[in-house]
């Protein structure tokens, strides 16, 4: 019986984090466009638009191949397992165990190399300086990524998600100069890597400016519905990896019964409110940067999580 | 029985190379000699693999052969029956690809005769007990692979690189032989027995060491001595360009295992392991950016394996220093990790390398620029090549991503390590590996994209044809094996514990296959887990599910347009993306500080009708500081002693009396 409840907790999870997502984006683009004095479209209004894009047939282009049209369902399960493992509400449910952040970083890589390739595919110039972009702000935003991993993992003693929070809740944590570091890293990762301004430009058709939207350019219908639905759970995705790591107050843990679960729901929906309320207050305070200036705002991305892990080498104290 | 049963099996490849000898003309023999290698590397991969999961005793054998007062020892225990596996699994691989490759050789005198022979040779390197047999082997599997390099020597590039194979093979033996001097002593105990049990002062080791990393780090392709690998691997036929980029290096950082860690023995010093780890970061960032470079698909390879023996190097390397710090369970851990990638990028490097001859038997194409779209004429081979491309980018759930993924957790538990130097070098190695990889995935976008994706560049690439049974069936056997690899890691970690506990006095990773799941747990008290199997069936469930559920519910309609590349679709396939431009950016960014990347744009003035012209310049730190003034200074000495070779015999014979009084003199003075 308990394992059925465990399931069904995971299971759960795995829903959660699909239904949030799109209301995520709708919330962040609503916040914007008050920022902007703009009345802006209904928070529900990504939903309408996946539900429109998935009934509407697939225009595909002549040159594509097999790999565009099972890439789409490739990135979304890999973003989706990563989203699902990652904890939300609770820590220690039945799969957390499945894979570590480590792991969680490397899903994430496998879906944008099929993006990346996607983007190759049908043999456009677009595709190609989207693709070929997206790999070179990965290349420095991933070990970015790892050394905050390094950073958290040498304090917690384990790169399991679930443990990692249960240490941030401890009281020997404390203000530490590396978390504060890793912090910094992950935050500035988090925004390249889900094409957020100053890196890239979620909203830009604009062609030479931009990134994600020009891999993404030839899909059509639900092949994009999909990629549209991908990019919403990965922001979700670091949203919730932000939480859980520097804000893990009010998580419930597994087993805890389904009144705490609620509680933990609710305060994992309020926590997403206030970091996409964060990231609409960041994104139009400041402009888009050029491209090869991206490669330095990586860097020092870079440097600060090597710097973090180099003070815990050095003193765990620091 | 293993032992003798192996040694009698390598009897029948160098029967099979005195038959291609003669044979070689005959439209058969490629088919038979194929078939007899194929045979072969099967049953030694069986004796090997059953040696290693069941006997716990090794097996030596001593003949009558070689040095007369030495014999010839041989000797099969774990760490010999894993690189047996690693060999013999690439060696039947290769062979089965033959089966269908092989018919399109236009010189098979020059190959059927030494690829029996080149097998034979890496077998029996992995088999030998004492220095006398070993640096026979070893030179036995340099020759042969040379003379599988120059199997197409007109072209003149293909001769360079021969040339300077056979002169970096040579200063490799020459590393080993002054190693396995130093070890004997004075007392000349060859046989790798007596090594073992004398010791040996600090100093000396030191030298040991400095001697095997350049030994077997030339052949092995560590930076700075890699310099051939990229010029020889790719200009052999791309089965054998498979087995020495995917095998052969493997046997070269299996000389560097055996002597450093079996033979040279206790004690081993802190900073051998920082020496050794800061070698293969350096290795595994600076292969990985030269192959990017690259627009050769087999070159761009052969610098890939550079990066992967760094990866390799430094899962050695944190070994050594645990071990210096007699933190064993640690020393297992990354021992494994090191283990476990050699055992992977045999498996996906042999992949892309056949993979690349397919697409070179159905093109005659390996550079990329002329390349594309040859997903839509060789689909199966292209999604062979893509999981080989998956893997080698270390993506889970596949096996390049475990063994990347046991190196980072060996990392993680070193704060440990109570050396200073080796805390700052650590993390910073660990950034190194994190670059490697993340570029690695670049590398790969790159080399599949721009090959099988997008539109034919050229008519040899519209004409494609998808190849062989032979060829496919060889393809898809690597790809499973990566698969399977990545998502059952506990059995292969199980596999590798005897091999650890030889090398790492007795202490090895928990086993595994008990774990719930088949988990990968490899420290109990960290409790970093992973499994890749719920990765792949999470995955697989959720893809699925999302396809069933949107082709039911929503639309499955599709429509072909012409591409719609923001209305402005171009009908010239030149004006895709090619390798060029899409490593443009990393160019830009690593590459003007690594090679002094320079782009020159030439645009004539308004009125002036030649054509626009761009040219990148890059420079190779290595060779241009590195060797050329080697080079230079060995051609300016030569040329200084050239009269020496114009004397009369009455002056001929005054050097050499001066020469016999200088050495006495020397002598007397010495005494």
């Amino acid at each position: 019986m308990a394992l059925i409840a465990d399931y069904l907790v995971q299971g759960c999870q795995m829903l959660l984090t699909l239904l949030l997502a799109p209301l995520l984006t709708g919330w962040i683009r609503a916040l914007k466009a008050q920022l902007l004095r703009r009345r802006g479209p209904s928070l529900l209004q990504p939903y309408r638009d996946l539900s429109k894009l998935l009934r509407k047939e697939v225009v595909l282009a002549a040159s594509a191949s097999w790999l565009f049209r099972v890439a789409p369902y490739l990135i979304f399960s890999a973003i989706w397992v990563a989203a699902s493992l990652a904890p939300t509400f609770a820590s220690g449910l039945l799969f957390n165990w499945t894979a570590d952040l480590i792991a969680i970083v490397a899903l994430l890589g496998t879906a944008r190399f099929f993006l990346a390739l996607a983007g190759l595919d049908v043999g456009t110039s677009f595709g190609g300086i989207g693709s070929s972009r997206e790999m070179m702000i990965a290349s420095l935003a991933e070990p970015a990524m790892l050394m905050m991993v390094f950073t958290l993992s040498l304090l917690a003693g384990t790169t399991e998600l679930s443990a990692v929070a249960r240490f941030m809740l401890t009281a020997d944590v404390g203000l530490r100069v590396s978390l504060a570091l890793a912090l910094m890293a992950l935050v500035m990762v988090a925004i390249a890597e889900n094409a957020r301004i100053p890196v890239d430009n979620p909203a830009t058709h604009l062609e030479l400016t931009m990134v994600h939207e020009a891999m993404v350019l030839e899909y059509s219908g639900r092949h994009l519905a999909l990629i549209e639905l991908a990019a919403s759970l990965k922001l979700l995705l670091y949203l919730s990896l932000l939480g859980c790591i520097f804000a893990p107050w009010g998580m419930a843990t597994a087993g805890a019964g389904l009144t705490a679960y609620l509680g933990g729901v609710a305060i994992y929906v309020a926590k997403l409110a206030f970091g996409g309320f964060l990231l609409a207050l960041f994104e139009t305070s400041i402009a888009k940067m050029r491209v090869f200036r991206v490669d330095q705002f990586m860097g020092a991305a870079l440097m600060l999580g090597l710097l973090g892990t180099l003070l815990l080498f050095v003193s765990r104290s620091l | 029985m293993s032992l003798p049963l192996l040694l009698g099996l390598l009897l029948i490849p160098l029967a099979a190379s005195v038959y291609a000898v003669a044979a070689a003309r005959q439209p058969d023999c490629s088919r038979r000699v194929y078939g007899v290698t194929l045979a072969v590397a099967a049953t030694g991969l069986g004796i090997a693999l059953a040696h290693l999961l069941t006997a716990s005793t090794p097996e030596t054998l001593k003949l009558p052969l070689g040095l007369p007062w030495l014999g010839a020892h041989f000797r099969l225990d774990a760490l010999a029956a894993f690189f047996l596996i690693v060999v013999n699994l690439g060696g039947a691989v290769a062979s089965l690809f033959a089966l269908g490759y092989g018919q399109h050789e236009k010189a098979p005198e020059r190959v059927l005769p030494f690829f029996p022979a080149f097998l034979a040779g890496m077998n029996l390197v992995l088999l030998a007990d004492d220095a006398f047999s070993f640096l026979f082997a070893w030179e036995f599997m340099s020759l042969s692979s040379w003379a599988l390099v120059m199997a197409h020597h007109q072209d003149p590039a293909n001769a360079r690189a021969g040339y300077l194979y056979l002169v970096m093979a040579c200063f490799g033996t020459l590393a080993l032989l002054l190693a396995f001097g130093l070890l004997a002593g004075t007392s000349g105990g060859y046989d790798f027995d007596t090594v073992r049990a004398s010791a040996i002062t600090p100093g000396f080791a030191a030298l040991v060491l400095a001697l095997a990393l350049l030994g077997a780090g030339s052949k092995a392709g560590l930076v700075p001595l890699h310099v051939w690998l990229p010029l020889a691997h790719p200009a052999a036929p791309s089965h054998v360009s498979a087995l020495m980029s995917g095998v052969m290096t493997k046997v070269a950082v299996y000389g560097f295992i055996r002597i450093v860690f079996d033979l040279l023995g206790e004690p081993v010093l802190w900073w051998w392991g920082g020496l050794v780890l800061a070698l293969g970061g350096i290795t595994a960032v600076l292969g990985v950016l030269y192959a990017l470079m690259q627009h050769d698909l087999k070159r761009l390879l052969a610098y890939h394996t550079v990066e992967n023996i760094g990866i390799i190097f430094i899962g050695l390397g944190l070994a050594l220093a645990f071990q210096a710090n007699l933190m064993y369970a640690s020393a297992a851990l990354a021992l494994t990790a090191a283990l476990f990638h050699i055992l992977n990028h045999s498996l996906f490097k042999s992949l892309l390398f056949l993979g690349t001859g397919a697409v070179l038997t159905a093109t005659g194409e390996r550079d990329m620029e002329k390349l594309g779209g040859l997903i839509h004429p060789m689909p199966w081979t292209a999604l062979a090549f893509l999981i080989g491309a998956a893997a080698i980018s270390a993506l889970p759930p596949l096996n390049g991503f475990v063994s990347e993924w046991l190196t980072f957790q060996a990392i993680l538990i070193s704060p440990e390590l109570p050396q200073w130097l080796l805390k700052f070098l650590v993390p910073a190695v660990g950034a190194l590996l994190a670059l490697s990889a993340a570029l690695a995935a670049a590398c790969f976008v790159k080399a599949f994209g721009i090959t099988f994706l997008g539109r034919a560049r050229s008519p040899a690439a519209t004409q494609a044809r998808e190849t062989d049974r032979y060829s496919l069936a060889a393809l898809f056997v690597l790809a499973a094996l990566c698969l399977l690899a990545g998502i059952l890691p506990g059995l292969v970690v199980d596999g590798l514990a005897p091999v650890v506990s030889l090398l790492n006095g007795g202490a090895r990773l928990i086993p595994q296959h008990h774990q719930p799941w088949l988990t990968l747990v490899p420290v109990v008290d960290v409790k970093s887990t992973y499994n890749g199997l719920l990765v792949l069936l999470f995955m697989a469930l959720s893809g699925t599910t999302a396809a069933v559920l949107i082709h039911r519910l929503a639309s499955s309609a599709v429509r072909r347009g012409p591409a719609w590349d923001c209305g402005f679709p171009d009908a010239n396939p030149a004006f895709q993306y090619t390798a060029g431009s899409f490593a443009q950016p990393i160019r830009r960014v690593f590459g003007s500080v690594v090679f002094q990347a320079r782009e020159r744009v030439f645009m004539p003035p308004p009125g002036d009708l030649r054509p626009a012209r761009f040219k990148i310049e890059l420079h190779d730190p290595i060779w241009e500081r590195g060797y050329a003034p080697i080079a230079h200074a060995v051609v300016a000495v030569s040329t200084r002693f050239n009269y020496l070779q114009y004397l009369t015999i009455r002056r001929y014979l005054s050097v050499v009396f001066g020469a016999l009084v200088l050495l006495l003199l020397g002598m007397v003075l010495w005494r």
